[in-house]
């Protein structure tokens, strides 16, 4: 099942690079289509911060990755590169949970 | 010549910086339950970072292996108009085409379309496309084969570390108010459905409604 899953979606990301070098190039110009498609991501990974932060399940639950999620947030406005926004995160849920917070 | 060094030296920062990338995606993935194999076949096929992210990250959050495949594929839908863009600049054909078609994404763009001349335009395409899927490939198998040790990925905080991971990959994107607005309303929305439909259906409405909205707005 999850080797099902992996082979076909990772086929599906892999056709959708293909099919813009492949397609002629009049489909998929379309100024209003290509507005969206930058929203998608937007959109998507928002929600995915806030489900990855405030829910485990499907129950909505408060507690140490609130305050990782702020010390990431902290991390980018102070321009941190990638791996030490996620690195500072990682260690602050791990750190509050060793002192069983 | 000076300017192709100079491109290879971007290119390889770029690639670095992305393995390090990396090393966390085969952390994550590994822990959410997903094989060594599993994990070496996204990096090398499906090969676009928010997309495995966002499937390990769906998975190991019991979002289910589904839901997160849809979602991962969503994402990459932004790679589609990318190669689009890219087709008249690369001219790839012949055993070119599949190869080129691998390398394109976010980085790989905009390397490629900040040259003036399409020569170069073309080289800093292929050179990030190169260094990138070697250190991406590399650092997941890094990542993966650490954390296979590991019992439990909580007590070093990895389940904290995928929405820091989002938020990094997210907030570039954030420059203006809209985006911004519509980040903050995703967010809302999925929260709100959760508790009440099955894991992955959240993600799916709001993309949904976002797709709505972009196409509607004027």
């Amino acid at each position: 099942m999850t080797w099902t899953a992996v082979i076909v979606a990772s086929v599906a990301c892999y056709g959708l690079k293909l099919a813009g070098l492949a397609l002629p190039g009049r489909w998929l110009e379309n100024a209003r289509a290509q507005r969206t498609v930058q929203l998608i991501p937007i959109a998507l990974l928002a929600a995915l911060i806030a489900s990855g932060t405030f829910a485990t399940g499907r129950h909505l639950v408060l507690d140490v990755r609130v305050v990782a999620l702020g010390v990431a947030v902290v991390a980018v406005l102070l321009r941190a590169p990638f791996l030490v926004v996620v690195a500072a995160a990682a260690a602050t849920a791990a750190l509050l949970r060793l002192v069983h917070l | 010549m000076t300017a192709n060094r100079a491109i290879v030296r971007d290119a390889l920062g770029i690639a670095v910086a992305s393995g390090a990338y990396a090393i966390a995606f085969g952390a994550i993935s590994t822990s959410a339950g997903l094989s060594l194999p599993q994990t070496m076949v996204m990096s090398a096929v499906m090969f676009t970072g928010a997309s495995q992210f966002a499937m390990v990250g769906l998975i190991g959050a019991g979002g289910g292996v589904w839901p997160g495949a849809l979602t991962a594929v969503l994402l990459g839908t932004r790679n589609a108009f990318y190669s689009l863009r890219l087709a008249s600049l690369l001219q790839a054909r012949g055993w070119s085409r599949p190869l080129a078609a691998q390398f394109v994404l976010d980085e790989t763009t905009a390397m490629a379309i900040a040259r003036d001349d399409p020569r170069l335009g073309r080289f800093a395409f292929w050179a990030t496309g190169a260094a990138l899927f070697t250190c991406w490939n590399a650092g997941t198998f890094i990542g993966a084969l650490a954390t296979q040790a590991i019992s439990d990925p909580r007590v070093l905080g990895l389940d904290a570390a995928i929405p820091a991971a989002f938020l990094a990959l997210l907030a570039p994107r954030l420059r203006a108010r809209e985006p911004l607005a519509i980040a903050v309303c995703a967010a809302i929305v999925a929260l709100a459905l959760l508790p009440f439909v099955p894991a992955g259906v959240p993600l799916l409405v709001v993309a949904a409604l976002v797709g709505l909205f972009g196409m509607l707005r004027r």
